[in-house]
């Protein structure tokens, strides 16, 4: 894994290639990962094609507002989706949505995975005290429910973008904590690291270079999971008035904002950007599942 | 035995008192609910003496001693918004929690054991594939967001269930709760069965499995050899031992219901404490905060050391290698 490029002159198949086609050999995970990466194109690309832009107050009419899905807009396009309370068109807010969606979720994610991955060497390798400490922290925080934790988080912190992300950060380091602790614990008994000792490296070279690469299948598994976790929680918190503001709409705050018109059947507003969240959500759950397979040592062959 | 609950009991008063003073400084640190309490047209004195009559012009570690002092009266802080105990504010809520929470554990265990034990029994099935797929999407779907489509498929569209609010509330046992009526069990209906679908999945998955791997056990060919009936085989035999880890696991989940409840019940307009906590946090009410936590942390708690405590009775592996270790 570490030197693919070295085992391609030893053997026929790359650890790379043996990677890909056991993870294609499932149709559906492939599907999942199409699916995910043609929103994350979706989204990025979302100026370009979108009809409106629902941050630019001058594009977005009051007399739009609340209009079915098919109706045509004062500026002369189409709203297939329909709008919202305010006159934003629901098929363009979804994609500006998903961009703040998708960076919170990816944020958070690699930030609580260095983090994680860091505290969790050093737990496993430092042992005695250290190690005590820090996985008595991870169990204290994984023994209580996430939705609970970033509640309180977020009424320490407060409103905003960066703050959810902290939120989310300190909801998830424990996960990757404890599976970087739990790998790192086998590959520290084993021959290659006595062999670094011996040629005297320094520790943060032997925790970074070799040890953390042998650690890294479990963690990407952790980390597709999380990232679609850490997507649904920013929704949650969001729609609960707690998580994004208003200028900062992600699909949690337009799905909130929906809410209000729903008893009157305007279900529109809701139900699109909740279709897109779902989707988003299981596409990368889809892939996690492959993934948790394929890299599963347990289930080598 | 009695040295393995003492341990155990130990550890939770541990985890209470850390869970205490993190939520209390972390709380206590951010943000000044005085601005939220006072009106635009007070003066500074004004805004002083607010300040001095809820204890926020004295030092932190001062607040915390007196909220010690406080919690060993039972005493948890009066609540800035209410004006009342924060503590009593929220058992006043609780059983209302506690019903929806029931409820949803009910539902759980009556639709997600029965699934699983078909899933498990025929895996290759076109209806047990379906159910399993059904399982992964209760996993991915959000809480909330089912909450709005239960409401609009069969509130607002169907009108067959009422979408937000308690219903009638009658007495049993002493206990204030909706389900002596048959008003009130509308009203449960929806919010228990949006809280409910993560741990119906949950139960899908381990009865599943579970039943996969107890099938294949000599004492269930035996038993088969033996001519019993198919049905006694799998409501006897197996539905036994697939029970022990769906308990356990279910057990521990209660809390988890508890704390999603803050979703569902705001959703639904439920009176329950979790709604409490989302008011509570947005206008900054402090003791409010510091108090559900301290409620909820203790029933996790307890509940962790009830299952175990349970666990090690019915299973006596469990208390032999603590011993030995």
């Amino acid at each position: 894994m570490s030197a693919p490029a070295v085992a391609a002159f030893v053997e026929v198949e790359t650890p790379l290639r043996r990677f890909v086609r056991q993870f294609s050999e499932d149709r559906v995970a492939v599907f999942g990962l199409v699916v995910f990466l043609l929103i994350v194109a979706l989204a990025l690309a979302a100026p370009f094609y979108a009809p409106q832009n629902p941050y630019d107050l001058s594009r977005v009419d009051l007399m739009d507002s609340r209009q079915p899905p098919g109706a045509k807009a004062l500026d002369g396009y189409t709203m297939w989706l329909g709008s919202d309370g305010v006159g934003r068109d629901i098929f363009s807010a979804i994609f500006y949505g998903l961009r703040i969606s998708l960076a919170v979720g990816a944020a958070s994610c690699l930030i609580a995975a260095t983090l994680g991955m860091t505290v969790g060497l050093i737990a496993a390798y430092a042992g005695g005290r250290t190690e005590t400490l820090i996985m008595r922290l991870v169990d204290l925080q994984l023994s209580l429910p996430s939705v609970l934790v970033a509640l309180i988080l977020v009424a320490m912190f407060g409103k905003g973008v960066d703050k959810i992300i902290l939120a989310l950060v300190l909801v998830q380091w424990a996960y990757y904590a404890r599976t970087v602790r739990g790998s790192a614990l086998v590959e520290r008994s084993k021959d290659y690291v006595e062999a670094a000792r011996c040629l005297g490296l320094s520790h943060t070279r032997i925790l970074f270079r070799h040890i953390l690469p042998n650690c890294l299948a479990p963690v990407i598994v952790v980390a597709t999971v999380q990232t679609a976790h850490a997507i649904s929680l920013e929704a949650t918190l969001s729609f609960l008035g707690v998580g994004l503001p208003q200028t900062e709409p992600s699909l949690g705050v337009l799905i909130a904002n929906g809410f209000q018109y729903m008893m009157s059947g305007k279900f529109w507003i809701s139900t699109f950007p909740g279709l897109a969240l779902l989707i988003t959500i299981v596409a990368i759950n889809l892939v996690g599942d492959r993934l948790r397979d394929v890299l599963n040592p347990r289930l080598e062959k | 035995m009695l040295a393995f609950i003492l341990r155990r009991t130990g550890q939770g008063l541990l985890v209470i008192a850390a869970m205490i003073a993190l939520v209390f400084f972390g709380v206590n640190v951010i943000g000044d609910p005085v601005w939220i309490l006072v009106s635009p047209e007070m003066n500074q004195q004004q805004v002083e003496e607010v300040a001095r009559s809820l204890g926020l012009d004295r030092p932190i570690y001062e607040q915390f001693w007196h909220f010690l002092k406080g919690l060993a009266q039972g005493d948890l802080g009066r609540s800035f918004v209410h004006g009342t105990p924060a503590i009593g504010l929220i058992l006043e809520r609780m059983p209302a929690t506690l019903e929806l929470a029931f409820v949803a554990l009910v539902m759980a265990i009556v639709l997600g054991i029965p699934l699983g034990l078909y899933a498990g029994l025929k895996p290759d099935h076109p209806l047990a594939r379906s159910i399993m797929a059904v399982s992964i999407l209760g996993f991915s779907l959000p809480t909330f967001w089912v909450g709005l489509m239960l409401i609009m498929v069969f509130a607002v569209m169907l009108g067959w269930l009422p979408a937000t609010g308690r219903g009638p509330v009658g007495h049993f046992l002493g206990i204030e709760t909706s389900l002596t009526s048959l008003e009130g069990w509308r009203f449960v209906l929806l919010p228990a069965l949006n809280l409910a679908l993560l741990k119906i999945s949950l139960v899908i998955r381990l009865a599943r499995a579970g039943t996969r791997e107890v099938a294949l056990l000599d004492y269930v060919k035996f038993a088969r050899a033996k001519g019993l009936s198919p049905r006694r085989v799998i409501g006897v035999h197996i539905l036994k031992n697939i029970l022990i880890p769906i308990i356990t696991v279910l057990g521990l989940e209660f809390g988890s219901l508890v704390a999603f409840s803050v979703v569902t019940e705001t959703i639904f307009a439920w009176p329950g404490m979790g709604r409490l906590l989302l008011e509570a946090i947005q206008r900054l009410d402090r003791p409010v905060i510091v108090a559900y936590v301290i409620v909820v942390v203790c029933l996790f708690v307890v509940i962790n050391l009830v299952v175990d405590i349970l666990y090690s009775l019915v299973d006596p592996r469990v208390r032999l290698t603590e011993n030995a270790a």
